[in-house]
């Protein structure tokens, strides 16, 4: 309990429209943001810049069209896992059958289109059947979590060794099912033309903008406050930037050119998730049940139903980041969703600045994270060093990131009541 | 002030196991009054509440509400009648910001499942303005940032926003200092004057001979008066929460003693 003694303010909200008042309205925010614990992405990004820097002096081939692509393609699978992730770490629970769930997606995408196997379906409707699979199972691990209670520590786990089991039984006896199905493979081996390249590129930015501007117009309506203009405007030319400058960049690649289909799908689902964590009663709900389960308990909302909804939503991903990683190695082997995946996803979220406390952190951390942990270890890979270093340089990175959480965590518990 | 009561009990009872948590309780507010619930640790309160908020049934009794005998079943059943109960705390979800917690769990949303956040956000500025909380900065700020006073303030307000015409307040400023105290209870006057119904739970005798029009005092689960403020006075109160007597059962000499002790 505080001690504080509430000062009168002067009203609801500061004086507006002089450039004074809205200078010191961004301080105030930023301020109270840094008070409460919200550090956004500027650090995360800050980082990022660092190591791309680092490597581009360390590794003579790191800065180049062509790495920059493989980057792309290497991490887009992990961070579909991580998008997952995100969801379930927003609700302060924790989902490790993920790795071997995707092992699961990746084996049935393979099965399902093996040819003379006697059940061979066409690639799109064997990737709807694994990821439609690895959805169910996410959301009868889920409902044992929400329904009966168990830790989702212990369920997932469970999870975690069951899925892993399937896969040895299976392969075991199978080997190696080789993928030949262009259209699972495509999802990790497309490149558009450079013109369609820019086309997409012009199609991202202008609904970025103008979903902003539908959405200043609607506040402008409602004459609530639309927040600083300037800021609004940056955020659209950075949108154009970070699209237009990857598809510049992936032109410029030789070997494969264009614009990846794998990043392109990334994208495609951060923007649906983001829709659906930030504009949507689900989303909200997610947020409510991970802040305060029991507060969003009496006003209403069905926890057991999100929380089950969520599992589903993390086997989801788990599913497609299976199919995407399958189609990269174009085969399935023994190895499938093992090693870090699972661990690289988890840390992925976490770095871009979810918190592991539930209620806190947005579905872009995901692709943030991914881009983070994808760098370091090419950067360390193309600059000679062995799978040891990268492991060490990946740990030290998510140590410093969870600090920061924990840290800006404190200062909210300080601040707030 | 009206006449017919918006809640009314008639002879509630409700045990647990072999505990009688109720014994034939009468209870009533009418729109526009502050009604005080007080009594010792036991007494029934929070049971009481529980049973019009739709978390307990009663044993027996009867509950009208707007003079029609109801049967409230849930906490959605409650707040569909108009009874909205803010908790002494477990109210609001930290993370979000004031306009989503006012709009928790009943977000207005269209036809793509978006949410109508300029719309919320007016109906919060105006809500909050018509019960003149003027003390929060910004209503897109994380509830976490505000002061115990203001969290209070949001919850209640988040009552009222359901035009609900019945808002019970459980301890509302058990947590507070004394600045804020002030403010929640001004909060707490100005829904009595704008013509709902409030119920107010406190242990806090001087705050609610600051607020209440009314006083009712339970006893070991059983009612032992209901008195105007205007002709009351603390000590009086007092006397009934440690040793008042069961008004309804008939018969008793001052003096006896009592049933349960």
């Amino acid at each position: 309990m505080s001690t504080d003694v509430d000062v009168a303010a002067p009203g609801i909200g500061l004086p507006e429209g002089d450039e004074a008042g809205v200078q010191v309205g961004l301080w105030r925010r930023a301020y109270d943001n840094v008070r409460t614990g919200n550090l956004g992405i500027l650090p995360i990004v800050i980082g990022l810049a660092f190591i791309v820097v680092f490597f581009s002096f360390k590794a003579t081939n790191f800065f180049t069209a062509d790495n920059f692509n493989n980057i792309i393609v290497q991490m887009a699978g992990l961070t579909m896992l991580a998008f997952g992730v995100v969801f379930v770490l927003l609700l302060g629970e924790i989902d490790l059958s993920i790795g071997y769930l995707s092992g699961i997606a990746a084996l049935t995408v393979a099965e399902f289109q093996l040819p003379g196997s006697g059940h061979a379906y066409p690639g799109l409707v064997a990737i709807l059947i694994a990821v439609g699979l690895c959805t169910v199972i996410g959301g009868a691990q889920g409902s044992v979590v929400a329904l009966v209670g168990v830790p989702s520590f212990v369920v997932t786990l469970a999870g975690l060794l069951i899925w892993q089991g399937v896969i040895l039984q299976v392969l075991e006896i199978k080997g190696v099912i080789v993928i030949q199905d262009a259209w699972i493979n495509d999802t990790a081996n497309y490149f558009f033309t450079s013109r369609n390249g820019w086309i997409i590129a012009g199609i991202v930015t202008g609904l970025y903008a103008l979903g902003t501007t539908a959405s200043l117009i609607a506040k402008r309506r409602a004459g609530v406050a639309i927040g600083n203009l300037w800021i609004i405007a940056a955020k659209v030319a950075g949108v154009a930037l970070a699209t237009f400058g990857t598809v510049a960049i992936s032109n410029h690649a030789s070997v494969p050119n264009g614009l990846p289909l794998a990043g392109v799908l990334v994208v495609i689902f951060l923007i649906a998730l983001t829709y659906l964590a930030k504009r949507t009663p689900f989303g909200r709900h997610v947020y409510a049940v991970g802040g305060n389960a029991e507060a969003a308990r009496r006003a209403g909302i069905n926890v057991a139903r999100i929380r089950i909804i969520v599992f589903m939503i993390s086997g989801a991903m788990a599913g497609v980041g299976g199919v995407l990683l399958a189609a990269r190695l174009n085969s399935v082997d023994l190895n499938v969703g093992g090693g870090t995946l699972l661990l690289d996803a988890i840390s992925a979220a976490v770095i871009g600045g979810t918190s592991l406390f539930g209620g806190r952190g947005e579905v872009r951390s995901a692709l943030i994270g991914a881009l983070v942990i994808a760098t370091v270890s090419n950067g360390l890979n193309t600059a000679g060093y062995k799978t040891g270093t990268i492991y060490i340089v990946t740990g030290v990175i998510l140590l410093l990131a969870v600090t920061l959480d924990t840290i800006a965590r404190r200062l909210q518990v300080r601040s707030g009541r | 002030m009206t006449d017919t009561p918006i809640l009314e009990l008639r002879g509630i009872s409700k045990s647990f196991g072999s505990v009688q948590a109720l014994a034939d309780v009468d209870f009533e507010v009418r729109a526009g009054e502050v009604m005080a619930l007080v009594g010792d640790n036991g007494a029934g309160k929070s049971t009481l509440v529980k049973t019009v908020a739709g978390i307990h049934a009663p044993d027996s009794g009867e509950i009208l509400f707007d003079g029609k005998p109801v049967h409230i079943h849930s906490p959605k059943e409650a707040s569909r009648l108009g009874i909205e109960v803010v908790y002494q705390d477990l109210a609001l979800c930290d993370n979000l910001d004031v306009v989503q917690n006012m709009f928790l769990g009943r977000e207005e949303r269209d036809l793509l499942w978006r949410l109508k956040e300029p719309a919320m956000e007016q109906r919060t500025a105006e809500t909050l303005r018509g019960l003149s909380v003027t003390t929060i900065r910004s209503i897109r700020q994380p509830v976490a940032s505000l002061s115990g006073g203001q969290r209070q303030s949001v919850a209640v307000a988040k009552a009222v926003l359901w035009n609900s015409k019945l808002v019970i307040l459980d301890e509302p400023t058990a947590a507070l200092g004394v600045a804020q105290t002030r403010q929640v209870l001004e909060l707490v006057k100005r829904l009595g004057e704008q013509g709902l119904a409030v119920v107010l739970i406190s242990h806090n005798l001087h705050d609610v001979f600051e607020v209440a029009t009314r006083i009712t005092v339970l006893r070991l689960g059983r009612d032992v008066g209901v008195y105007e403020r205007e002709k009351t006075n603390q000590q009086e109160i007092v006397q009934a929460i440690t040793a008042g007597i069961p008004t309804k059962v008939a018969g008793i000499p001052e003096a006896a003693p009592e049933l349960a002790s």
